[in-house]
């Protein structure tokens, strides 16, 4: 097995079925010339030889497959024991050495560094909220059986009862069913949030709407914080909006791996986490990935504490205003005498 | 009961009849004509006070721009283009404050007759845009020929024999009341010619901004006026003068006469003796000022907002500025194929944004009017309320020194305590006392007309100016309120609940252009004082219109009590890439000079920081 792993310079959209749909935009992100945290993705052939491995100790997929959805008991306790097999047992050698390899390479000779690890589902409906608990996020993970340990932990989660009720129910081969695990570094982000290229509130294409708090993006995604806010004219950079909120605080790494919420001191507060100049950097990343992929986004992004370097951590397109749009109609049809359009101010039509 | 209790206790505005005439300004107040005093029936109406063109209390004289300006815009609307749903605008004067009511169209049989006469008319105009135009600067030209062309009123102490021999037939004294009703007929014409395309002009461009608002619900007032505002405009004209001339005293070598801080009176002196290369400056000075020094420093509608022309100190006070620049290399040249490259940047980006053919195909429609209406839009003010305008208070001016050498007034200047009828007759007096030979009858009259008139200016002054009188209407729907003083119903809504919340150190105005910085305040009340300002300072003036652009070079940011988002400082304002907040209502009187503030252009917003 040579194929356990590829790097996100190695990869794109199209590989999805492969790498799944996070590992393939961050591939895409990374050739688009858009910095993201360095990191691989294994792929859904290291899970394809893992099943492979415990089906020929113990059938494993047949079991699975066998489940009527109507019996969640035996459901239940089937795919407890199902995730237990996954979780505790040995990878195929191979994919080992390839994912611990991998992992010393992103390294880099600093010692253990920190990472994440995040399943990357390898189909558009698993992205929907029926596959619940697919969405696995570990974060601040140190060393490489820990690395492994989590990316067992995202295996497992495909048989979860609710994802095997869903399949079932859609009579899915259980053949079909893979997944892909991101493992990237995680950097000690200054602060960090969220970015669409549209308004979220009015669907307004022309601006950018940037929120963000101190510490990691988690606070902000989760919603625990109250982040700042900013409109951003897209075309012009104009700043129209700027709410600077009380943050009250904030997730960094705990030295013992994962993270810790803390209080954020007084004089932090209720100052702006970014500057305008990275607002604009921002805004110039947000089209940069808009423009890539032809629609807007919707954007996970970090400030590295360090470096104070920008970086991407997802960029995917925007749902709700995308599938709302198709339903509107013209805000106005054009006129066989474009004169006639004043009659909307002067004809009392307003 | 102050103004605000009595605006929570009605829950609506003040009622006209419950203002109070300020004691012992009676008599000034009565001396206004009859039909601008408020009276019966007013209360039923809706009033909103125009601080946006009568941020002062209005010296007698000075009453002739509203009337003017309200009969000329009232026909237009009602008579000549009758705009279906909108006559003309009323107004009343009331503690010198001019409050002014839309007269709106609301019979729908009669708007249907309306909207078949207004297609006829507008349709014919946005159709013959360019050639109307054309033959509108022809008009404009002429105007102000005929009013150049007025001799300066004189009574000499013989008829000059020239003028007997010659039969001429009339007497000197005829010429000041044909001069005097020259230069008042030529002012009210002025007006007419101002709204020839102006509602015509700014409905085409709030069309544009109609569609974008609801193609883009959060783009902001000034990207769609920069979508459409154009930089050739003749109101840009003055700044690019002085640049010019600073350009010339470095090629003459004179620049070392320009010291900042120094007066326009002492840098020309000094010209004057330094021989050819002074004098060779002094000509290209005096081919700069005519026409396009006759700008005033305000918006037209007061007497003392003088011209560049007659106060040289704003363009002297920026000339150090740019030579300091261009000696350092630097190109003060409007880059004009960039702005233009950028403008059109913006129409194509914002069009690539929209998601339909349709829409598409309107926003081209609708933009293509918009900037073809725009350069009238922009340019009538160069001819109207700064050139002519000019030319007529300078008339009056004249009459005011004629009548002070008669002994009538203390100064030239006070002859703008007079309306203009009263004027007349103190003409017509003079005449009289000149034709045979006898004092004139009103001396004492007139200098106790000035002293009242003097003394209720100053009472004025501090008084409180409810923002609106009257029942509040349900909606604005009246395109020429909208369009010209930018009120909606939120507007009203906003005034009636002002007071309620505590606005603390925020003072919030529109966001004119982006950018954030602070600053030290400079509160600037008049262009005397422009020599004050300091590289990085943060202007703080009543009015920023284009004739202030000189000073952006030096300033950080602009902050005014008046202007809209789409007025000539704002454009100039981001070309200067300074932040400016205009239209603040109260800046000048809430911020201290030398105070420490905070501008974001991006939000409209002015922070008190100390």
């Amino acid at each position: 097995m040579s194929n356990a792993i590829s790097w996100f310079a190695d990869i794109g959209l199209a590989d999805r079925p492969t790498v799944g749909g996070k590992g393939g935009s961050l591939g895409e992100l990374t050739k688009a010339g858009i910095e993201v945290p360095p990191g691989f993705v294994v792929r859904t052939e290291a899970f394809e030889a893992f099943v492979q491995k415990l089906d020929a100790e113990e059938p494993l997929r047949a079991l699975v497959e066998a489940l009527d959805p109507a019996d969640l008991k035996t459901a239940q306790d089937t795919l407890e024991k199902v995730r237990a097999r996954l979780t505790g047992s040995e990878l195929p050698a191979e994919v080992q050495a390839e994912i611990t390899a991998a992992y010393e390479q992103l390294c880099a000779g600093r010692g253990d560094i920190p990472v994440a690890v995040r399943s990357s589902a390898t189909t558009e409906d698993a992205e929907d909220a029926s596959f619940a608990g697919l969405q696995d996020t570990y974060l601040w993970v140190i060393g490489a059986a820990s690395v492994i340990d989590y990316v067992r932990q995202c295996w497992a989660s495909l048989y979860s009862v609710e994802s095997v009720v869903y399949r079932r129910k859609q009579d899915f081969p259980e053949s079909g069913v893979a997944m892909g695990v991101v493992v990237q570094e995680m950097i000690d982000a200054r602060c960090a949030g969220v970015m669409f290229t549209r308004s979220p509130t009015t669907g307004d294409r022309s601006v950018i709407t940037i929120e963000g708090a101190w510490g990691l993006g988690s606070a902000v995604v989760s919603g625990e914080v109250t982040p700042d806010r900013w409109v951003i004219g897209k075309l012009t950079g104009d700043i129209s909006v700027r709410d600077i909120s009380d943050k009250h605080a904030e997730q960094l790494p705990r030295a013992s791996g994962g993270i810790e919420e803390v209080p954020v001191p007084d004089d932090r507060r209720k100052q702006a986490c970014l500057s305008d100049d990275e607002l604009q950097a921002l805004r110039a990343i947000g089209r940069q990935c808009e423009k890539h992929y032809g629609k807007p986004q919707d954007i996970e992004w970090a400030v590295e504490r360090e470096t104070g370097k920008i970086l991407l951590l997802q960029s995917r397109p925007e749902t709700v205003w995308a599938a709302k749009e198709a339903a509107v109609a013209p805000v106005a049809a054009p006129s066989d005498n474009p004169m006639a359009h004043v009659m909307n101010i002067f004809g009392g039509r307003r | 009961m102050n103004d605000q209790s009595k605006i929570e206790a009605a829950k609506g505005f003040p009622l006209p009849s419950s203002l109070k005439v300020a004691p012992g300004t009676e008599g000034a107040q009565a001396a206004y004509p009859y039909y601008m005093q408020f009276g019966e029936g007013d209360d039923e109406r809706f009033w909103f006070y125009n601080s946006m063109h009568f941020p002062e209390p209005m010296h007698h004289f000075d009453m002739v721009t509203a009337e003017a300006a309200y009969c000329a815009l009232g026909s237009a609307n009602t008579r000549v283009h009758v705009l279906p749903t909108t006559k003309g605008i009323d107004y009343r004067v009331i503690n010198g404050r001019v409050y002014i009511g839309g007269i709106g169209v609301t019979d729908p049989a009669e708007i249907e007759e309306r909207v078949a006469e207004f297609q006829q008319r507008a349709f014919y105009y946005y159709e013959h845009w360019e050639d109307l135009y054309a033959s509108w600067k022809d008009k404009m030209r002429a105007l102000i020929q005929s009013a150049q062309d007025l001799p300066v009123p004189s009574l000499p102490k013989y008829e000059p024999l020239e003028n007997v021999h010659a039969g001429k037939g009339v007497a000197s004294n005829h010429y000041l009341l044909d001069t005097y009703q020259r230069i008042l007929e030529g002012y009210f014409r002025m007006w007419h010619h101002h709204f020839e395309f102006l509602l015509l002009g700014y409905g085409a461009y709030l069309t544009f901004f109609d569609f974008c608002k609801k193609a883009f619900p959060e783009i902001t007032d000034q990207t769609i006026s920069r979508m459409v505002a154009g930089f050739e405009a003749e109101i840009f004209k003055p700044d690019e003068e002085v640049k010019r001339l600073s350009r010339r005293a470095v090629e003459l070598g004179v620049d070392h006469k320009f010291i900042d801080g120094a007066s326009a009176e002492d840098v020309i002196a000094s010209l004057e003796q330094m021989g050819e290369s002074g004098k060779a400056w002094l000509d290209e000075l005096e081919t700069s000022r005519n026409p396009w020094f006759n700008v005033n420093v305000g918006d037209g509608f007061y007497h003392y907002h003088r011209s560049w022309n007659d106060d040289l100190s704003l363009p002297f006070a920026a000339i150090p500025g740019y030579i300091e620049k261009i000696k350092a290399g630097e190109n003060i040249d409007r880059p004009m194929e960039k702005l233009q490259a950028e403008r059109q940047e913006l129409i194509e980006g914002y069009r690539e944004l929209l998601t339909n053919d349709q829409d598409r195909a309107a926003y081209d429609q609708m933009i293509g009017l918009a900037t073809r209406v725009f350069p009238y839009v922009e340019g009538h003010k160069f001819y109207c309320e700064h050139w002519f305008t000019n030319l007529f208070f300078n008339k009056i001016r004249e009459f005011g020194a004629l009548l002070a050498e008669h002994g009538f007034f203390d100064k030239e200047e006070d002859v703008f305590h007079l309306t203009h009828y009263e004027l007349e007759q103190v003409i017509i007096d003079l005449m009289t006392s000149w034709s045979n030979g006898s004092a004139p009858r009103g001396i004492a009259r007139t200098r106790a007309m000035i002293a009242e008139r003097q003394a209720a200016i100053k009472a004025w002054e501090p008084l409180e100016t409810p923002p609106a009188l009257g029942p509040v209407p349900d909606i604005i729907d009246d395109p020429a309120i909208v369009m010209l003083w930018g009120i909606t119903r939120e507007n009203l809504d906003s005034w009636l609940s002002a007071g309620e919340e505590d606005t603390g150190n925020e003072l919030r105005g529109f966001a004119a252009s982006s950018g954030v910085i602070e600053g030290t305040a400079r509160v600037v009340k008049s262009v005397q004082e422009i020599n004050r300002l300091e590289k990085g300072d943060i202007l703080v003036c009543q009015v920023t219109n284009p004739t202030w652009a000189p000073v952006f070079q030096k300033i950080g940011a602009a902050v005014s009590d008046i202007g809209g988002s789409m007025s000539h400082a704002a454009i100039v304002a981001r070309e200067y890439g300074l932040p400016a907040v205009v239209g603040t209502g109260n800046a000048t009187a809430r911020i201290r000079d030398g105070q420490r503030v905070r501008v974001d252009g991006g939000r409209g917003v002015v922070t008190l920081l100390d």
